[in-house]
């Protein structure tokens, strides 16, 4: 009996911790910045494909026994770099228009999805061979003082002749080296991630087993959480990053480089997803479809604790957390053993996809009571 | 139309060059023409009143100044170069220091941290990030309620808060959109109080739009705005009670 309740709050908290993990990347982007970014998901499957490449680097190498702690600032990087990319590039131009940045994001998604089940040296050297080509000569052009005149001319010339050299280029290559640059790094198929010698088995505790690469998890957030509180609370990025998300116009106003705040404070967002992809690959298989697994469940996160409250998302993460593992397992059903009709209920709830049904009902039934989450934002600017 | 009394004549260069200098300023929203050829002056070490009934263009002249807003055509010059090119925040740091309507006060920081925040439109951060005395001097009132949050404060305490913070990124030409809107009589003369010892104390130049008779009479020189353009200024001493019947919605 004790063993069984500890054990439940134990992987409850560790589920709720992986939650956080992934969410809290999204507390900062969406919750503080207010976009949607439905391309998350797929942030935290770069970081655990980041992760297995570090893996492979360091294998036979006597770095492998802290391999994960390289692969944790790795993935970090990537997808901070990516998180840039995608700001600069995409949604730095869909500030204030949340339906358009929503499907924006998941066209990426689904381009970043196909781009780890088809890259190969091939196609690395198409895209980097048109970027050089695109950007380089876009940045020579655009010196001209009537670059605003002749762009769309530029565009038409430019963007065929780049996409079809670079092609050329990928093409030849592929026809000399053959098989090894044409072929895939990942394919379709999912990849594993072995976790170091000193994070498997378990450390025994009343009777049961608290799996290393759970407890490792759980500190990695603690350290995140911690981390980001600190940053934000703490330091003059953080307090400009506050500053802009609250009023971008009057931040601007006072001297804060707001363009500078936006790109960083989504870069920051997107390299804890990273960090979430990292632990990620640490408890099963990474696959192109890891990110869909998360999102939805990330973005509830957010919601129920209450946008752009950090506070709320931890809460609302260990909530879930918790709630989905007691439901999922056979926990309530054996505590509600003595009351028949609910504990033929909970039987009913007690897999996986089930109990997942039962804690989206939940939320809903939560919402309706407290529409603004948790921890509501509370002042008499709320409505301004 | 009816000022006879009102000239159209440039504010008189009693210095050299003007801090700042408007020419032609044409604002559009969408096709509607808001700013039509708008010219105006403000010297160093003086305060500038812009008048004119509601909706005339005053504010969207302001956030053209800050760059909230993009001209068609026209030039802006901060102490005689052009700073039309420029950034928000740019300007900010150039020297111009915002107080716009409705204060904008960053609602969920403190006190304190909108004071710092105020530090931003410095050239150089200073490593010691401290609220020097002056302020508090103009504002006892901010003293007391450091740690509370910027969004709790009444209006006139976010009035004050708002000019605080201008001033602590040491401006050479404060901007003043309304600062006594919606605000209690004895909080009006506390502002203005504050805003001429701002004056007298650090010599940076004001410019600020008021419907509010008392403090436009504190100001140097006034120019009145009709359906977009300037069609009256002169020093306030003179300010006719024909002009104040045409420009001031009393």
């Amino acid at each position: 009996m004790l063993s069984g309740l500890v054990d439940g709050i134990f992987s409850g908290i560790s589920l709720g911790s992986v939650l956080l993990l992934a969410a809290l990347g999204l507390a900062i982007v969406f919750g503080l910045m207010g976009v949607i970014n439905m391309a998350h998901g797929e942030l935290i499957m770069l970081g655990a494909y980041t992760t297995f490449l570090v893996q492979n680097a360091l294998k036979n190498t006597p770095l492998f026994g802290i391999y994960i702690f390289v692969a944790l600032i790795a993935a970090f990087i990537v997808t901070a770099i990516f998180g840039l990319i995608l700001e600069r590039g995409v949604i730095r131009h869909l500030y204030g228009r949340p339906l358009e940045t929503l499907l924006a994001t998941w066209g990426v998604s689904l381009i970043l999805q196909q781009f780890v089940r088809s890259v190969s040296w091939q196609l690395v050297a198409i895209v980097a061979v048109f970027c050089v080509l695109f950007f380089g000569a876009m940045t020579i052009v655009a010196r001209r003082t009537d670059f605003e005149r002749i762009r769309g001319w530029f565009l038409a010339v430019m963007l065929p002749l780049s996409a079809v050299s670079a092609i050329a280029v990928g093409n030849v290559l592929g026809a000399t080296y053959k098989l090894a640059f044409t072929k895939e790094w990942f394919g379709a198929r999912n990849v594993d991630v072995t976790a170091p010698r000193w994070l498997r088995g378990g450390l025994p505790v009343a009777g049961t087993q608290f799996s290393y690469a759970r407890i490792f998890i759980i500190v990695l957030t603690i350290a995140c959480v911690v981390g980001v509180y600190w940053f934000l609370n703490n330091t003059p990025w953080g307090l400009r990053i506050r500053s802009v998300t609250q009023n971008r116009t009057m931040s601007a106003c006072l001297g804060i480089p707001t363009k500078k705040v936006d790109a960083l404070t989504f870069a920051l967002g997107s390299g804890l997803a990273g960090l979430a992809g990292c632990a990620v690959s640490l408890l099963g298989s990474v696959g192109p479809n890891t990110g869909q697994n998360y999102i939805v469940d990330t973005f509830m996160v957010v919601v129920v604790g209450g946008v752009g409250k950090l506070a709320g998302s931890i809460l609302a993460a260990l909530a879930i957390g918790t709630a989905n593992y007691l439901i999922g397992s056979n926990t309530l059903v054996d505590l509600t053993a003595p009351i028949q009709p609910l504990s033929d209920v909970f039987a009913f709830f007690s897999t996986i996809s089930m109990a997942k049904v039962l804690v989206f009902a939940l939320i809903i039934a939560f919402l309706q009571f407290r529409p603004g989450g948790l921890f509501p934002q509370k002042g008499r600017t709320v409505d301004a | 139309m009816s000022y006879e009394n009102a000239t159209l004549e440039p504010m008189r260069a009693d210095t050299a060059s003007p801090m700042l200098e408007v020419d032609d300023l044409n604002v559009y929203y969408g096709e509607s023409h808001i700013l039509r050829g708008v010219n105006m002056s403000v010297f160093p070490g003086k305060m500038v009143c812009l008048i004119g009934r509601n909706g005339v263009g005053k504010t969207t002249m302001l956030k053209t100044l800050m760059g909230i807003l993009k001209p068609r055509s026209g030039n802006i010059k901060l102490d005689g170069k052009s700073i039309i090119a420029r950034t928000t925040d740019q300007r900010a740091r150039l020297g111009i220091g915002y107080v716009p309507q409705g204060r904008e006060v960053i609602p969920r920081l403190t006190i304190k941290e909108n004071l710092i925040l105020g530090l931003e439109a410095l050239p150089e951060r200073p490593k010691h990030l401290e609220i020097p005395d002056e302020i508090f001097e103009l504002f006892p009132v901010l003293k007391t309620m450091l740690s509370r949050m910027g969004g709790d404060l009444s209006g006139g305490q976010q009035q004050q808060l708002a000019i605080a913070r201008a001033l602590m990124g040491r401006p050479r030409l404060l901007v003043l959109d309304e600062p006594t809107e919606g605000i209690q009589p004895s909080i009006i003369l506390e502002i203005e109080a504050a805003v001429r010892r701002i004056i007298e104390t650090t010599g940076i130049s004001v410019l600020l739009v008021e419907q509010h008779l008392h403090f436009v009479r504190q100001a140097d020189w006034y120019y009145a705005m009709q359906k977009g353009s300037m069609v009256a200024s002169g020093s306030t001493s003179q300010l006719s009670n024909d002009v104040i019947q045409q420009f001031l919605a009393v």
